[in-house]
């Protein structure tokens, strides 16, 4: 097998430019799956990080008539939940309201939340400490989108428990910076006891979200989401992510495999005197075929040392400084940050490294099962077969 | 001496407190009289919506057929993009087919919220068949000229919690009996929506406003106005133009 590898060796560094074309091409295609995957991983990670942190907490208690996706359930899905059960539990209460910057009608879902929750990182302190009327606070997208800015006051319209128009005005105490839109584009927070009042839904709650001392349990009229469930969109959505970019690595990693695959058939037929020499000398056929195999399947070693020779800075490096998201890419209604940090994990890693050399592995042993066929003293004499 | 000149004074304020309000017409029977006016057993109207936006106008043409106040059926003729589109209200219902998708939709719940064709309009203000009289205490609050007519304001203070508005405030022709202006203002007396009603006509002899202007308050703008094209009082409506099977035909 040593004398394989070397002959394998030998001969490719023979090869020349040949050589390191295909190499070149496996090495780029061993970047960009490492690159893409190790993106897409970042985003993940970050994503999930920020919708537990922003939205999600340790999982949501909604009202059993409460369908997030359904915006006709906001009038009627909400209630009453008793104090006892209510522990570890961060109220959040949530009707449709407009909102008219600069006589511009904006509709809001109007969120009230505990001032006191600590359990979503949402800065519900600004509404706590003002001495506004009606404080409110918004995420800093909804703030662009309605041109309004700390200190402002904006009418805001809503329905009381009875369907009747009210309006006051409102004051932005706190503009918050998230990469969750699902808690800023279209929302206008305010403190929930305010907003019980404006409504007349006293101590009434769409859902309630639990911070990690919450235990679930059956409780009649309530529904609970655990963290696994509200992530699993997110899940899904970064699944097909994964799926379409891999077309596009595949497909050039095919296009590496193929040059491989070509070089391959091209060896075996001009390579025939060589092949009948091996096996004069006392080589079996299958040690032939191993040979041509392992030469096949070099270029993938090759392309992994070119690869971390330019990859591992180039990862390490971006690593670091991230990968910075295009505002438009960000209302797109999923949880993406300004600035994306691949994560480039030793499974990410391995499993590339894995693909390429087993996927190389099969194209170089593929053209060379012809060589078993071979008739050698006709190969010795160079005579096509 | 004293407590005589105290008394007289008492007793002239009376008077005259009772004068000004005999002056002042019961607002239940200006209702009525309003409600007699404008109010027919049935009604055909062809009539022309222009939504004024921000940057351009959209004109919308329409012909609805109404029955008393839990009735009516609505057909867009114009334009090309609404053509066909058809609206049905029976009591607390409401109905949208779209030709386009050649689908009916109930609209409930939220929906009714929406504004009609982008209108200063929602589905909900076209839903409400309640009398004025069963969810507002009405008083009559005063007297102002509006473009040369002397009209009564009414004041109307919801007494139910489910109405839209908790208080109205009309401007009531004292020789018509037409609603010259409409305000609706919310709990906080915060002032949500006017309509403006003007082009009066005597139409079988009743005077119609010809002219409707909706404006949200709220917004910049000019509103919508509601110009009636055609109108006829009491013709006679087959009863399957109220059925759901009509909104497909």
């Amino acid at each position: 097998m040593k004398l394989a590898f070397q002959l394998a060796y030998k001969n490719l560094v023979g090869a020349g430019l040949r050589t390191w074309l295909n190499v070149g091409v496996l090495a780029f295609s061993f970047i960009i799956i490492i690159f893409y995957n190790g993106l897409i991983d970042g985003w993940n990670e970050q994503a999930k990080h920020d919708s537990i942190a922003w939205e999600y907490g340790n999982g949501q208690l909604l009202h059993a008539d409460y369908d997030p996706f359904d915006p006709f359930t906001i009038l009627d899905g909400h209630g009453v939940l008793e104090n006892e059960l209510s522990k570890n539990l961060a109220p959040i209460l949530l009707r449709q309201a407009s909102i008219y910057p600069e006589g511009r009608m904006f509709s809001v879902a109007l969120k009230g939340i505990d001032v006191n929750q600590t359990t979503l990182k949402l800065p519900t302190a600004s509404l706590k400490n003002s001495n506004a009327k009606i404080p409110a606070m918004m995420g800093i997208n909804m703030a662009d989108a309605a041109n309004l800015k700390k200190g402002d006051e904006v009418l805001l319209r809503w329905r009381d428990q009875g369907g009747t128009f009210d309006a006051a005005k409102i004051t932005v105490v706190d503009i918050f910076e998230t990469n969750v839109p699902t808690v800023d584009m279209g929302q206008v927070w305010i403190p929930i006891r305010k907003m019980w009042e404006m409504t007349g839904l006293e101590n009434h709650t769409t859902f309630y979200v639990a911070n990690e001392n919450f235990q679930p349990s059956n409780i009649s009229g309530w529904k609970y989401q655990s963290q696994e469930t509200l992530l699993s969109d997110l899940n899904e959505i970064i699944a097909m992510k994964k799926i379409s970019g891999s077309i596009m690595y595949l497909l050039l990693l095919a296009i590496a495999l193929l040059a491989i695959f070509d070089t391959q058939v091209l060896s075996v037929f001009r390579r025939q005197k060589e092949i009948g020499t091996y096996i004069s000398l006392g080589m079996t056929r299958a040690q032939v075929v191993g040979l041509f195999t392992v030469e096949g399947s070099m270029y993938s070693i090759f392309a992994m040392i070119l690869g971390s020779i330019v990859g591992i800075p180039l990862f390490a490096y971006l690593a670091k400084i991230g990968i910075g998201m295009p505002a438009a890419s960000r209302d797109m209604g999923v949880p993406l940050a300004e600035r994306i940090f691949p994560v480039f994990g030793i499974q990410l890693i391995v499993g590339t490294i894995l693909l390429v050399v087993i996927a190389s592995t099969i194209v170089s042993f593929l053209p060379a099962r012809k060589i078993a066929k071979m008739n050698p003293v006709l190969a010795l004499k160079g005579k096509l077969q | 001496m004293k407590n005589s000149s105290i008394i007289l004074i008492i007793s002239l304020s009376c008077l005259v407190f009772n004068v000004e309000a005999q002056k002042m017409p019961d607002a239940h029977v200006i209702i009525d009289k309003v409600d007699a006016n404008m109010v027919s057993k049935t009604s055909i109207v062809k009539s022309r919506m222009i939504i004024q936006g921000r940057r351009k106008s959209r004109v919308v043409v329409s012909k609805g057929y109404t029955e008393g106040n839990n009735k009516s059926f609505t057909e867009y003729l114009a334009p090309a993009r609404e053509k066909g589109t058809k609206m049905l209200k029976l009591e607390d219902k409401l109905w949208i087919y779209s030709p386009s998708t050649d689908r009916t939709i109930q609209l409930s719940g939220h929906m009714l919220r929406q504004s009609v064709m982008g209108s200063d309009l929602s589905y909900e203000d076209m839903m409400e068949d309640r009398q004025l009289i069963d969810m507002y205490d009405a008083k009559v609050a005063g007297e102002e000229t509006i473009e040369d007519r002397q009209t009564w304001i009414l004041e109307l203070n919801a007494k139910v919690d489910d109405v839209s508005y908790a208080k109205r405030k009309m401007w009531i022709d004292q020789k018509r009996f037409v609603p010259l202006k409409e305000d609706l203002f919310a709990k906080s007396g915060e002032l949500l929506k006017r309509t403006r009603m003007s082009d009066f006509e005597k139409i079988d002899g009743r005077w119609y406003p010809k002219k409707v202007n909706y404006k949200d308050m709220l917004k910049l703008g000019k509103g919508t106005d509601f110009i009636i094209i055609e109108i006829e009082f009491d013709p006679e409506i087959p009863a399957y133009i109220f059925s759901k099977a009509s909104l497909k035909k």
